[in-house]
């Protein structure tokens, strides 16, 4: 039956991200399956470091497809993102073949014919080998497919994502000197944001809308198993612990998941064998980004490393 | 299946989930996709597709528990089975549930619904009921002075006057079972009001905003009762909103004017002044810049209020914004207004100036001595205020002066046109230098007076 198909599918998506140290969700791997069926971009958003691009990796590599990353910024336009003409090359070219012209127009008696002439030849030096396709031209024109990382789209202008809309509706782009360019392959399309801004609701329209939050702790611990393979099983439930309690602190950036990693590597490179203040308290600066964060935090970590301890007994 | 998934697109659109067509049909092909038997990834399938933000998410993921935690229909019964029970159950003698339930204790000869309550079967009965809404049409429901009607529709769709008889047989005949069914009766009148209530939360919630916003908008915005001065304030954000989205896209057209001739004839010097290359004057235009000065004092305190908080809220549309609060003395206000919030923000413009009994003339004086020379020919002055200056002397001389200096000034007084120079009000003598004034006592008015403004500037 479908639905039996749905569900091991999604099943399957899941492991084929834990295949390459992605550990999603139910959420993420139903967004990743509904997006390959009927073709739709996923939008992602949440806050910085909990695997937004690392989610786009990860499909990339399960898939053996080619990824193409396409980083938005202010000032961001369709020369940089979408497709350029090689100026260069097209005066070049023409400097060559100004000796060509003369054969090509010598039989012309009057001027009209030799623009007759001319018009047979066609837009030459507007046509395929003059373009330099960007990220997004050459997305469409990978004959395997790919997936396509629009990186932090809150980033760019508004305008920018109106260009946007073409590419993610029907996986086509307009050159106004070639015609439609479609895509060989529909290209897996993924836009990440840390909702910097509010994005258009005409783009939203086309996208499905994931929201990455931080993980469930369970989740948390397998992330931390998958990539940092060396820590012990007790010293990663106590960190894994003990920085959800600080995320219940009103911080300026709580540490996500990238920071999570990031600290158990050092764990294990300060070969820790279970969480004290002392180490705790020279390693903050790896969880936290900011001087007034990590004064907010001192004065807590001892009543947050009992804490973790406790949950750690009954967990 | 896709009749529920519809009527749960209505009920997402009432939870404040804007729903479009275009994202219904993806949420049906996504639905296609996972089937219906897991709710769980049903739940995800949903989410993903129709909420797109995380507010969205939220409200959803509510609306999906509250409306998936009423009992399906069931699925084995019969269609024809459902449209008779609605028509009329006690023609249609019980097929499906309650025969499969009756374990020969209710006597025979009992219409269907009493059979099917006297046998207690649960699931019967909720499938009974969620056909009889269906039927009664429930997520037409829209405000709960409809609660009554929607329960007895349904109660009625469900076979209650078969019951009604069966009751009245039975208690001639067998008292202790009429008991009996009268206590289920009772249960069944209250699950029904459970039902109804539970649609007026899932459907109603839409109709109900959208007549609370049109009442809102046109309630006189001095009188407002102090729990719904935060729906106001959400209605302003939206009006500002609406005003950025008309006037913030700079219209590019409009910009081209006449024929620079000047210019021409210089660029095309080297052609011996035949011009081949135009050149043409720009439209010059100005970004709206505004100077309000407003009454605090008394009633049109709150009214200022709004004002300034619908101002503020423009800074797309609108180059500069500077405004003054007063009632006897006056102070400029716009530091206050950018840095706090408006609550804060008001709280403290009303501890500096505020509930004075006002004195628009010495507020005048105030604003020549310090602020007259920020106007500038590109200014529209907004003065909002009822004019009522307790018989002091109103210093519309000054008032003229900043006409003079300014593009516009526009006056907006909340009182109603007939008390214009009644009593202490000035506002006759004043509006002889205004360019305009408008009554601005509702929302609504207020969006039309800003809207103006700021179309003279497009």
């Amino acid at each position: 039956m479908a639905e039996q198909k749905a569900s091991t599918s999604i099943e399957a998506v899941e492991s084929g991200l834990a295949a390459q140290g992605y550990i999603a969700s139910r959420q993420i791997a139903t967004a990743v399956y509904l997006s390959q069926q009927i073709e739709k971009p996923i939008l992602v958003e949440g806050p910085a470091g909990v695997g937004k691009t690392e989610l786009a990796k990860a499909i990339a590599a399960w898939r053996g497809m080619k990824m193409i990353r396409l980083q938005c910024y202010e000032g961001l336009d369709e020369a940089k993102a979408l497709y350029e003409w090689k100026y260069a090359k097209q005066l070049l070219y023409t400097q060559i073949l100004k000796d060509k012209l003369g054969e090509v127009l010598g039989g012309a008696q009057t001027l009209h014919a030799a623009l007759d002439q001319l018009h047979d030849f066609g837009d030459v030096f507007f046509s395929k080998e003059f373009v330099e396709p960007r990220p997004l031209l050459q997305a469409l024109e990978q004959p395997g497919g790919c997936v396509l990382l629009i990186d932090e789209i809150d980033k760019s202008d508004a305008e920018f994502e109106s260009l946007l809309l073409e590419i993610l509706s029907d996986f086509q782009v307009t050159i106004p000197e070639l015609g439609t360019v479609s895509a060989i392959t529909p290209p897996t399309v993924i836009l990440t944001s840390n909702s910097e801004r509010d994005l258009g609701d005409a783009l939203k329209r086309r996208c499905l809308h994931l929201h990455i939050g931080f993980p469930e702790q369970r989740l948390e611990e397998r992330i931390v198993e998958s990539r940092v393979p060396g820590i012990s099983q007790a010293l990663r439930r106590q960190m894994v612990g003990f920085i959800h309690e600080i995320r219940s602190l009103d911080l300026k950036k709580l540490p996500s998941v990238s920071e999570t990693i990031d600290w158990a590597r050092v764990l294990v490179l300060l070969q820790a064998g279970e969480l004290d203040t002392e180490i705790v308290k020279d390693t903050l600066n790896v969880l936290l980004k900011y001087e007034a964060d990590i004064e907010a935090a001192a004065p807590q970590v001892t009543t947050f490393i009992a804490k973790a301890a406790r949950s750690n007994v009954f967990g | 299946m896709r009749e529920n998934l519809h009527r749960f697109f209505r009920a997402a659109r009432g939870a404040g989930v804007h729903v479009s067509p275009a994202e219904s049909i993806d949420a049906m092909r996504a639905v296609k996709q996972v089937g219906i038997s897991d709710r769980a990834i049903l739940r995800d399938a949903l989410l993903l597709t129709l909420a797109k933000s995380q507010d969205e998410k939220l409200a959803l993921g509510d609306c999906f528990d509250l409306f998936f935690s009423q009992p399906e229909p069931r699925q084995d019964q019969p269609e024809a089975d459902n449209d008779e029970a609605s028509q009329d159950a006690d023609q249609s003698p019980s097929s499906g549930a309650a025969s499969e339930a009756s374990q020969g204790q209710p006597p025979e000869g009992l219409g269907s619904l009493a059979q099917m309550l006297l046998s207690q079967d649960r699931n019967a009965i909720a499938a009974a009921i969620a056909n009889a809404s269906g039927a009664a049409s429930l997520s037409d429901i829209r405000y709960s002075t409809q609660r009554g009607i929607f329960s007895s529709r349904i109660l009625d769709a469900m076979g209650l006057q078969r019951l009604r008889d069966d009751l009245d047989d039975l208690t001639a005949t067998n008292p202790a079972l009429a008991e009996r069914l009268r206590n289920a009766l009772d249960a069944l009148r209250e699950a029904v009001r459970d039902t109804v209530s539970q649609g007026l939360a899932l459907y109603a919630r839409e109709e109900a905003e959208n007549l609370r916003n049109e009442i809102l908008r046109n309630a006189p915005l001095a009188r407002i009762e102090r729990r719904q001065v935060a729906e106001m304030r959400a209605l302003i954000r939206q009006i500002a909103r609406r005003l950025r989205e008309r006037y913030s896209k700079p219209r590019k057209r409009q910009r081209r004017g006449h024929l620079d001739v000047r210019r021409t004839l210089r660029r095309n010097a080297a052609w011996g002044g035949v011009p081949f290359l135009t050149a043409w004057k720009r439209k010059h235009r100005d970004r709206p810049k505004i100077v309000a000065l407003c009454d605090v004092s008394g009633s049109v305190a709150q009214v200022s209020d709004f004002f300034l908080l619908l101002i503020h809220s423009l800074h797309e549309v609108v180059d500069d914004v500077r405004s003054f609060a007063f009632s006897s003395h006056l102070i400029e206000v716009s530091e206050i207004l950018e840095k706090k919030s408006p609550e804060e923000a008001m709280a403290e413009i009303m501890s500096k100036v505020g509930f004075g009994s006002s004195d628009y003339g010495s507020s005048l004086v105030d604003f020549e001595k310090e602020w007259m020379s920020t106007l500038t020919p590109q200014t529209t002055v907004i003065v909002l205020g009822d004019a009522r200056s307790n018989n002091l002397d109103p210093r519309a001389d000054i008032l003229r002066r900043v006409s003079e200096r300014s593009k516009r000034l526009v006056w907006l007084n909340p009182e109603g046109r007939l008390a214009w120079g009644f009593g202490d009000s000035e506002m006759p003598r004043y509006a002889t230098f205004c360019s305009v004034v408008r009554q601005c006592a509702t929302a609504q008015q207020l969006e039309r007076a800003v809207s103006d403004i700021v179309a003279t500037y497009q």
